[in-house]
């Protein structure tokens, strides 16, 4: 009896689906018959700045045949990872906001378009060492640059003057200020060096000159160990050891309450930086103030990037030439550059962008020249050629300095350690390398 | 009837194979080819040409097993087994022991608010691990802490940070333990009981000479699960990471993977390594399984 039933049952299921087979192909697909309509080229586009969709429903309401869908991400490293999974399983969204250093790592992966051709108007809205992060220093155009981080030094003005220190011109001057301060308040740091920002320490090698990265012609050059990025190092690492400057890493609640509670007086950041000290020490509005780097000689002027993105295409879009549209849009248009300042908080990376940053941020109240000041810094910001693998090295950075500031061991043996891996990794990959 | 009957016994090699099938579409999609495909990875490799920047100079080759020796002989992943090991032992240790103590205080004659304590100890597992990391997470932080103002120690200084990342696997695993352990618990009869009380046991003895030993099998699965999610460890140190500089991209193995497949862009890599970390829980769960089935079941 038991079997009988399940007989039935199969012998029903069975009946059901041919019932349904037979049913299905007396109708006509519908799809089949009509053409289909030229309908609305749909984009998506993965970024992470504040009210990008804001900007794109501008752009959608101006062109109804090209209509973005944002994506917000969470940016950093992971949405990097992020993007490159997803192009490499097939499914990339069609714009991506690439950050500089990761350009190559993309373009190495094939996951980006080369969308040179109709760039010659767009390269002239971009300075010459911008342009070159999105070109990697071939003929091949990668992205559209949107934003830069060119570093300066924010301070907290009040306490400064409370405990009577200059705002320091040189590095020197910065060591001495950063005894002093221990001194007079023992619970109290001038700044910290952060293990876990591998960006914020490229950006100020790259201040001293270093150049971790050169192409010269089909080889890889790799100088991460060169004689600036070690004089950066050993300069932090002895900060960090004789306990002048302290070694937590930035962005944990700890930095947080650290910086509002007035607890840490200095950070090497860059331009994109009220964003930060608004939303994670509400306490100091009004009371932090920028001014440029510190300098390895008197009377310089250099500073170096830390950060900075660009709106790439995907490879693997459909729709490249609607992209590049809307990406030339973006970073180059007057209406377009505005929204990103005034909705993005982006420092636009277009010549003219400067232009429209008129009223210091709110958080900046107490120095209405804020962005006269970020562009006098931003002219001395030099950057330099990113690597196939800043992902391995960016690692490695994160890795050898938190042993390094944990032990407080010699930091240029870490540097040496992110030359050593990121070589080794070129070389497993099979990169042509010189010495 | 007897048409249909007679239809029924020609089918019948089929008709197991007609409802398994559901079962065997979904493990063979979900399961086995994703099985297959790692395999396949980890034979292979990325091969660059030149700079690596124009089109077509990746290309995919296969290298036999060039990741599993790298794997096998990479003195960081066998440092973080160390790490896990001490880890391991820790939380398997503690957990269990807890979730055994709540079920037999549970299950005692004289508890009393039984319900709520029994929820109490259970609601941790149903906070998700990531959360339940970062919670630890601020609470282990120096200057926010209310337990740094009592306890003068870096929670997440080289030494402690072992015990703190234990204590948020073992804050949100015991409830779970001690559920099965109870549910167990309240399937004996109470008839052993009344036995033994009349034999003069007190409530110890009972749990020790009765409750402990019937719950045996209970206890080797709690154990053989706890194992096989003391080797995944990853979402405890993976979400501390970012608040203190001594927890390393590779300090359990898993985080190797992950750092591999995802940071590194080296899937090949981590796909040779998943299959050696697959193999090392597999033989350490049946291991254990091999050593006490015995005394558990070896009974009958």
């Amino acid at each position: 009896m038991h079997r009988n039933r399940l007989a039935v049952a199969v012998g029903a299921a069975l009946a059901t689906l041919v019932a349904g087979c037979s049913g299905a192909s007396q109708e006509p697909a519908p799809a089949a018959q009509s053409s289909a309509p030229a309908g609305p080229v749909k984009l998506t586009y993965w970024s992470w700045v504040p009210n990008m969709d804001k900007i794109a429903a501008v752009w959608n309401e101006a062109h109804p045949d090209i209509q973005v869908t944002i994506s917000k991400q969470a940016g950093g490293d992971d949405a990097a990872a992020k993007f490159l999974t997803a192009a490499k399983a097939g499914n990339p969204p069609d714009l991506v906001q690439a950050e500089y250093q990761m350009l190559p790592s993309f373009v190495a992966a094939d996951a980006l378009a080369d969308i040179k051709n109709d760039m010659s108007q767009t390269k002239a809205e971009f300075s010459e060492g911008i342009w070159g992060l999105v070109t990697l220093g071939t003929d091949a155009v990668y992205a559209i640059p949107q934003d830069s981080g060119p570093m300066m030094l924010y301070y907290r003005q009040d306490l400064f003057k409370k405990y009577g220190i200059e705002v320091p011109k040189t590095w020197d001057e910065y060591a001495e200020a950063a005894r002093t301060v221990r001194k007079k308040d023992p619970k109290v740091f001038l700044g910290t060096f952060s293990s876990k920002d591998p960006g914020a320490f490229v950006g100020l090698a790259q201040q001293a000159g270093a150049q971790w990265w050169s192409i010269s012609g089909q080889s890889w050059k790799v100088g991460i160990n060169d004689e600036p990025t070690k004089k950066v190092a050993d300069y932090w690492g002895g900060l960090v050891k004789e306990g002048a400057i302290d070694g937590q890493p930035y962005f944990t609640p700890e930095w947080n309450k650290a910086l509002n509670d007035g607890k840490l007086l200095t950070w090497p950041s860059a331009v994109w930086g009220p964003g930060v000290l608004s939303g994670n020490a509400p306490n100091g509005k009004g009371k932090w103030a920028i001014a440029p780097l510190p300098q390895w000689n008197a009377g310089e002027s250099l500073s170096g990037f830390w950060g900075g993105s660009s709106t790439a295409i995907a490879e693997k879009s459909p729709n490249k030439a609607a992209a590049t549209q809307f990406a030339t849009w973006l970073n180059t248009d007057p209406q377009a550059l505005g929204l990103l300042v005034k909705e993005g908080a982006v420092y636009p990376a277009s010549t003219k962008g400067g232009g429209l940053l008129g009223e210091a941020p709110d958080y900046f109240s107490n120095q209405p020249d804020f962005w006269e000041q970020a562009a006098a810094i931003s002219a001395g910001a030099r950057g330099f050629t990113f690597g196939p693998n800043v992902n391995v090295t960016y690692n490695a950075f994160k890795d050898a300095f938190d042993k390094a500031v944990h032990d407080k061991s010699v930091f240029s043996d870490a540097v040496q350690t992110m030359q050593e891996t990121t070589v080794a990794d070129m070389q497993k990959s099979g990169f042509q390398l010189t010495q | 009837m007897t048409r249909r009957r007679s239809g029924g016994a020609r089918d019948a090699g089929a008709v197991p194979y007609l409802f398994l099938a559901p079962a065997m579409v979904l493990f063979t999609l979900f399961m086995a080819v994703p099985i297959v495909y790692t395999a396949y990875l980890s034979l292979r490799r990325t091969k660059v040409s030149g700079l690596g920047l124009g089109k077509n100079s990746r290309t995919e080759i296969f290298v036999g097993l060039d990741n599993y020796s790298a794997a096998i002989t990479d003195g960081e992943l066998w440092a973080g087994w160390l790490r896990v090991l001490g880890y391991g032992l820790l939380v398997l240790a503690v957990m269990l022991g807890l979730a055994l103590l709540f079920a037999l205080l549970l299950d005692s004659a004289h508890v009393r608010l039984a319900r709520f304590s029994r929820i109490a100890v259970f609601l941790p597992y149903a906070v998700p691990g990531v959360a339940a990391s970062l919670l630890w997470g601020f609470l282990y932080l120096p200057s926010l802490s209310p337990i740094r103002q009592v306890l003068d120690i870096d929670l997440l200084g080289t030494g402690a940070v072992t015990f703190s990342m234990a204590n948020v696997a073992v804050w949100g695993g015991v409830g779970f333990n001690m559920l099965v352990l109870y549910t167990n618990l309240r399937a004996v009869p109470r008839t052993y009981y009344e036995a033994a009380r009349i034999d003069g046991a007190g409530e110890i003895q009972i749990a020790l000479r009765i409750k402990i030993p019937i719950m045996m099998p209970a206890i080797i699965l709690t154990t053989v699960f706890s194992i096989i999610a003391t080797i995944q460890v990853f979402t405890e140190p993976t979400t501390l990471r970012p608040l203190t500089n001594t927890i390393s991209s590779t300090w359990s193995p898993l985080m190797k993977v992950y750092r591999d497949a995802f940071v590194t862009g080296d899937l090949y890599s981590a796909a040779a390594t998943s299959i050696v970390i697959a193999a090392i829980s597999l033989v350490l769960s049946f291991g254990f399984l091999r050593v006490v089935r015995n005394r558990a079941f070896g009974e009958g």
